[in-house]
């Protein structure tokens, strides 16, 4: 399987960083990131993304929002998402996966759950 | 009268002839029955000793079986023994990957959190990575970073997250000394609550855990942890880690910012000073 390209769309460097390292695991992969929904939107125009991880909560346009235009857009409604957020409350998973996430994780998070969920949504992915 | 004499001669010779010839008919018979019982009898005897070879050879063979079968019944306990170290081994070595697992993503929280700490001599932004932290990395919903005046020997707030959950928490102050804050700045030891509390047992003078800030036996400050996100119940043990770091290397990153920033001023001030001189001179 060809490298995959995650797309971290997250406000937090540290959170960015983080995730980042978790997905450097996965051999031959790209990341690429961006701080918040516009940014990630405008990385989603020139960018050929295999997944999309987003944090809820940041500036200028959440995750929630941007979870909803990428399931509209016809040419990017099939690319997995992850949401990774501190909200953990069951209502906001509902809400979450209802918009059109594939998964949903509540920080703080752990590296091995992370790298599971993402094998899990794109079997064959490998580490 | 010779020719009665000669038939009678003849018919003697022929009764002789046929006694000797039902002698030798008799004899015959007589070697021919104990040619017969001779061979029974033999018959007999080879058959006994065939029977006894067979029943022989037959016992050698279940006996070879039985030991066969004892070695082969030896064979699999020691496989049985062997499958079960190997998955006894298995298992260990799964509990060894779990935890090396974890230790890799401890260290990989630690690695981030020193590396962002060391980023930049911005104060605002080391309050705001010490704030990521807490939140992202200790999963923290509400807490306060408290840096000691130490004109006035007291701790206030300087960065904060959850007011809406701790009212107040964006305007704490206290004395050196002084309830579990103030004791844990005079002491320098951290400060944790080990067993999940009662809700309603922290409050802003009951904190969940406060987290010295310290370079080497000097005190700067302090975090104090009010409650933890609705998914988190307690502390987990690369907390403690992130803790001891926070407690070292956010002293160092908020104090090397706080006196980068005093000096860049003095620097402005003294630019500013050297221009005037230089123009009015």
């Amino acid at each position: 399987m060809e490298g995959l390209t995650f797309l971290v769309v997250e406000d937090s460097p540290t959170m960015r960083q983080l995730i980042s390292f978790s997905l450097k695991r996965f051999k031959g992969c790209r990341i690429v990131e961006a701080v918040d929904g516009v940014d990630a939107l405008k990385k989603l125009s020139s960018e050929k993304v295999s997944m999309i991880l987003t944090d809820i909560n940041m500036p200028v346009m959440d995750g929630l929002k941007l979870v909803s235009l990428v399931r509209q857009n016809p040419d990017l409604k099939a690319i997995p998402i992850i949401i990774i957020t501190t909200e953990g409350a069951d209502e906001d998973r509902q809400r979450g996966l209802a918009l059109g996430a594939n998964a949903y994780i509540a920080k703080p998070i752990q590296s091995s759950h992370l790298i599971k969920t993402i094998n899990d949504l794109v079997p064959g992915a490998g580490q | 009268m010779p020719d009665k004499d000669d038939s009678s001669e003849q018919l003697l010779k022929k009764g002789e002839e046929f006694l000797k010839l039902y002698n030798m008919g008799r004899q015959f018979t007589e070697e021919l029955l104990k040619e017969n019982e001779r061979l029974r009898f033999q018959l007999a005897r080879m058959e006994g000793q065939g029977s006894t070879e067979h029943t022989g050879n037959l016992n050698k063979e279940i006996a070879r079986l039985r030991e066969r079968i004892q070695e082969l019944e030896a064979e699999t306990r020691q496989t049985m023994e062997k499958y079960q170290q190997v998955e006894a081994e298995n298992k260990d070595f799964a509990t060894r990957y779990v935890e090396v697992e974890e230790q890799n993503n401890n260290l990989a929280n630690l690695y981030v959190a020193s590396y962002q700490l060391h980023s930049t001599l911005d104060f605002q932004e080391v309050l705001q990575i010490v704030i990521e932290i807490v939140i992202n990395l200790v999963g923290s919903e509400a807490f306060a970073i408290l840096l000691l005046d130490e004109k006035t020997n007291e701790l206030k707030t300087l960065g904060h997250e959850g007011a809406d959950v701790f009212p107040g928490i964006d305007a704490l102050t206290a004395k050196v000394g002084e309830g579990i804050v103030g004791g844990v700045v005079k002491s320098g030891e951290s400060y944790f609550v080990n067993q999940a509390p009662d809700e309603a047992q922290v409050d802003l003078q009951h904190p969940l855990a406060v987290v010295p800030l310290k370079i080497k036996e000097h005190c700067i400050g302090v975090i104090a942890i009010f409650s933890l996100l609705k998914q988190k119940s307690s502390f987990s043990a690369v907390d403690y880690e992130l803790f001891n770091l926070l407690a070292g290397q956010a002293a160092t990153a908020i104090f090397a910012s706080k006196l980068y920033s005093q000096s860049e001023r003095k620097l402005s001030t003294i630019q500013s000073f050297l221009d005037l001189l230089t123009t009015s001179g």
